[in-house]
């Protein structure tokens, strides 16, 4: 079989004009955007000591922010701004995806623009400056008739950088609910999908290559003062925004957009719910890879239709709660919290995805432990590790609390690689998610929680406020509530993080429905 | 009453650094219409200083210049430059543009139409002696120093002033492209009309193309007159400047005889 002949391949390709187009909007908007803040301010820092230097620091420092952490931070920033603009002004604007990334990814242009446009049009000989004042232009004549053109070529060449990196950087928007080529890559992380991954990470630098390639035949049109390479460049461009403009176009806009979190999990119950949708005749999609502070802001915006959160999640992360309820209690408490913000809680999927601690199943018999209250004296001797998350959390605090849990080392790691750690026995004990496949594959074992110290974490359906009243959506996804159990979850994860050609979440949806609910 | 001069410098100072380098200390000078006038000195001499404080590009500390009758102060300094034909030293020619963009680019800032531009383009060539056709479209880098010179005084030509100022314009040039470029612009000074300043180093060029000589040093106007009257000076500076020119005549006088100089 060849490497091509891998269905994921197909399954690849019909996702590009959505993520490939989403992804050059967001890129080409940025930049044009970088280049109009940054164009102006070189050539009003030309000749200031001063501001020159204080605008080529300031984004030096911007550069230095990590690019995932910069797209990140404008979250909030604009969720802020959205609320006080709602409460001045009466209008809200969306906080999530395209703004957001376009800010941060213009910000991020900005250096290479800024250092060749002012190294550019310091470079004109001062002799030249001299004639062009001789012969009778005044100074804006001068600055674009002799200044601009002789920096030209300098200028493109931060140009071209500048659009690398925000090719580049662009695919890191997805976490904040910006389709891109980062989609292939975060989903391939996630369900251990590699020919995503090696997809996304292509198509994006083929990207990348195709446009500095363009912008470098416009650089070399002006180099060499010949307008028809200029010109063909230009075009090259154009072409590549409006063929990225016509699949958006033709899109509808009344589709319902269907919400999932960073992990396999959330990716097979999004395509489930999107399955569902259209078996009603509704028109939906996935949004997938949404970080889990952002994905509840979104919903609550209307930026997405539906998703999955889990009780305790939302008890602990939305509602800020730090004591324990029973598992009842708990859901009958969220969902009058959940219908005072105009959120639908559908109802509960049946199973459980909550965090737990999962160490070798051989290790915990040979040291007599089976559970958390066992574990707490060896702890001091042990290792642990769990996802980037946990240890800021509220539940590993009340657990600390509950069992005066100490251990020798704490580790993050990506989750799909923390099970495989645990059973080679590279670290000793994991946070786990009860839900995964893998405790079962690696021959783990879930730590009694007997002091009841982690909340329990039904799966539940969230619905949108704009969307509270929506019969059909609603009775197309009643059919799911109470029918997945967590042996059902499990396969349908292990399934999710097979790594072939069947472990698509399209694939595993599709096989969990068969499974469960449809009967 | 009599026309006023084409330019009169009174009095006219001016320092850089903050008043610690005086370029120019209290120069008076007259042009004259249709006048050759060369400004001959050495380097920091002032020379260039003065030229620039012509057409305002830069302005004095004290004195005042008139042009044609005017305060320069009280001109806007950008019709004024567009007025004046200024030759650069080396050409001072806008790398990216043609030989036609760059002589037709002051009438093109006055907003005359192109087609009016492109035939005077083409009269100038042909009055600094550059074929029309091979030259028109070529870039500065495809000349040699005495056809970017060309081009330099053709731009300076092409908005018709009648107030030509040149800066060093045939400095860089090998003595034969610089004879022959001199001979050929004071018989165009003299077909248009012109009131000309040049600015040079060399008095022996000043004596071969001017009218009149004014010789700086130090910022001052040592002395003023045509090659005659200086020769007579008692000033020690400018007999030192004319005693070269003198000696190297009377040289080749020697080395080479009337008869074998055809």
């Amino acid at each position: 079989m060849s490497l091509f002949s891998d269905p994921r391949w197909s399954e690849a390709l019909a996702h590009l004009p959505d993520y490939l187009g989403n992804h050059i909007r967001v890129s080409v908007t940025a930049l044009a955007l970088g280049l109009l803040l940054s164009l102006p301010l070189a050539i009003a820092a030309r000749n200031r000591p001063l501001m020159r230097g204080a605008l080529l620091g300031l984004a030096s420092v911007v550069q230095t922010v990590p690019g995932l952490a910069l797209l990140a931070l404008f979250y909030p920033l604009l969720l802020a701004l959205a609320s006080l603009s709602f409460a001045w002004f009466g209008f809200g604007f969306s906080a999530f995806g395209f703004l957001p990334a376009v800010l941060a990814l213009a910000l991020y242009s900005m250096l290479p623009v800024l250092r060749n446009t002012i190294t550019g049009l310091r470079g004109v000989e001062p002799a030249i400056l001299e004639a062009a004042k001789g012969v009778g232009m005044t100074e804006l004549q001068s600055l674009m008739s002799v200044e601009l053109p002789l920096a030209l070529p300098v200028m493109m060449a931060g140009i071209r950088t500048a659009a690398v990196w925000v090719i580049g950087t662009a695919t890191l928007s997805t976490p904040i609910g910006q389709t891109s080529l980062g989609n292939y890559i975060f989903a391939g992380l996630q369900t251990q999908n590699w020919v995503f991954v090696l997809f996304g990470c292509l198509a994006a630098a083929v990207l990348a290559l195709g446009v500095d390639q363009l912008l470098a035949l416009v650089e070399a049109g002006i180099r060499a003062r010949s307008r028809v390479r200029a010109i063909a460049g230009v075009l090259g461009i154009a072409a590549l925004v409006a063929a990225a403009l016509v699949p958006s176009m033709a899109r509808g806009p009344s589709s319902y957009i269907v919400g999932a979190k960073t992990f396999a999990e959330q990716y097979v119950l999004s395509a489930l719910i999107a399955q569902r949708l259209q078996a009603a005749g509704l028109s939906a999609t996935t949004r997938e890879g949404l970080g889990s502070s952002v994905i509840y802001d979104a919903l609550l915006s209307g930026d997405i239709d539906v998703y999955v959160d889990y009780s305790g999640t939302l008890w602990a992360n939305q509602f800020h709660h730090s004591e324990i309820r029973p598992r009842q209690e708990l859901l009958t408490e969220l969902k009058t919290a959940l219908a005072r913000q105009n959120v639908t809680l559908l109802g509960e999927l049946g199973f459980e995805n909550a965090y737990a601690l999962v160490m070798p199943k051989k290790r915990a018999e040979a040291l007599g432990i089976r559970s958390i209250a066992d574990l707490a004296s060896h702890a001091p001797a042990m290792s642990m590790a769990a996802d980037y998350e946990f240890f800021s959390r509220p539940e590993w605090a009340g657990l600390r609390e509950a069992y005066g849990l100490k251990f020798r080392a704490q580790r993050q790691m990506q989750p799909d690689f923390m099970y495989a750690a645990a059973a080679s026995g590279e670290v000793d004990v994991i946070a786990g998610y009860t839900s995964d496949g893998l405790i079962a594959k690696y021959d783990l074992v879930v730590l009694d929680d007997v002091r009841h110290a982690i909340p329990p974490y039904d799966a539940i359906v969230l619905i949108a406020p704009k969307r509270a009243g929506d019969r059909t959506l609603q009775a197309a996804l009643q059919p799911l509530l109470g029918r997945i159990d967590i042996s059902d979850m499990r396969a349908a994860n292990l399934r999710a993080a097979g790594g072939d050609g069947a472990s698509s979440p399209d694939t595993v949806a599709r096989w969990l429905w068969d499974k469960t609910a449809k009967q | 009453m009599p026309t006023p001069p084409p330019i009169a410098f009174a009095h006219v100072a001016k320092s850089f650094d903050g008043g610690r380098v005086k370029a120019v200390d209290d120069v008076s000078l007259e042009v004259a219409e249709g006048e050759f006038l060369a400004i001959v000195g050495g380097s920091g001499s002032g020379k260039t200083t003065l030229l620039r404080l012509a057409n305002r590009l830069i302005d004095a500390d004290t004195g005042s210049i008139r042009i044609e009758g005017e305060d320069v102060r009280s001109v806007d300094p950008v019709a004024l430059r567009r007025r004046i034909g200024y030759v650069f030293q080396s050409g001072g020619l806008f790398p990216h543009m043609s030989v036609a963009g760059n002589i037709g680019i002051t009438p093109k800032l006055q907003g005359v139409p192109a087609a009016e531009i492109a035939s005077g383009v083409d009269e100038l060539l042909d009055l600094v002696r550059l074929d029309r056709a091979q030259y028109r479209d070529r870039f500065p880098h495809e000349l040699s120093g005495g056809q970017r010179q060309r081009v330099g005084v053709a731009r300076a030509l092409a908005a018709r002033p009648k107030i030509v100022l040149m800066d060093e314009p045939f400095g860089a040039l090998d003595p034969l492209t610089r004879d022959a470029l001199g001979d050929d612009y004071r018989a165009l000074h003299r077909k248009l009309g012109l009131t000309t300043v040049m600015i040079t180093h060399d008095m022996t060029e000043a004596i071969l193309l001017a009218d009149r000589i004014a010789v700086m040093r130090a910022g001052r106007l040592l002395a003023q007159g045509t090659p005659l009257q200086l020769s007579k000076s008692d000033d020690a500076y400018v007999g030192e400047l004319l005693r070269t020119p003198r000696r190297q005549a009377e040289r080749l006088g020697v080395l080479l005889p009337r008869d074998g100089a055809a």
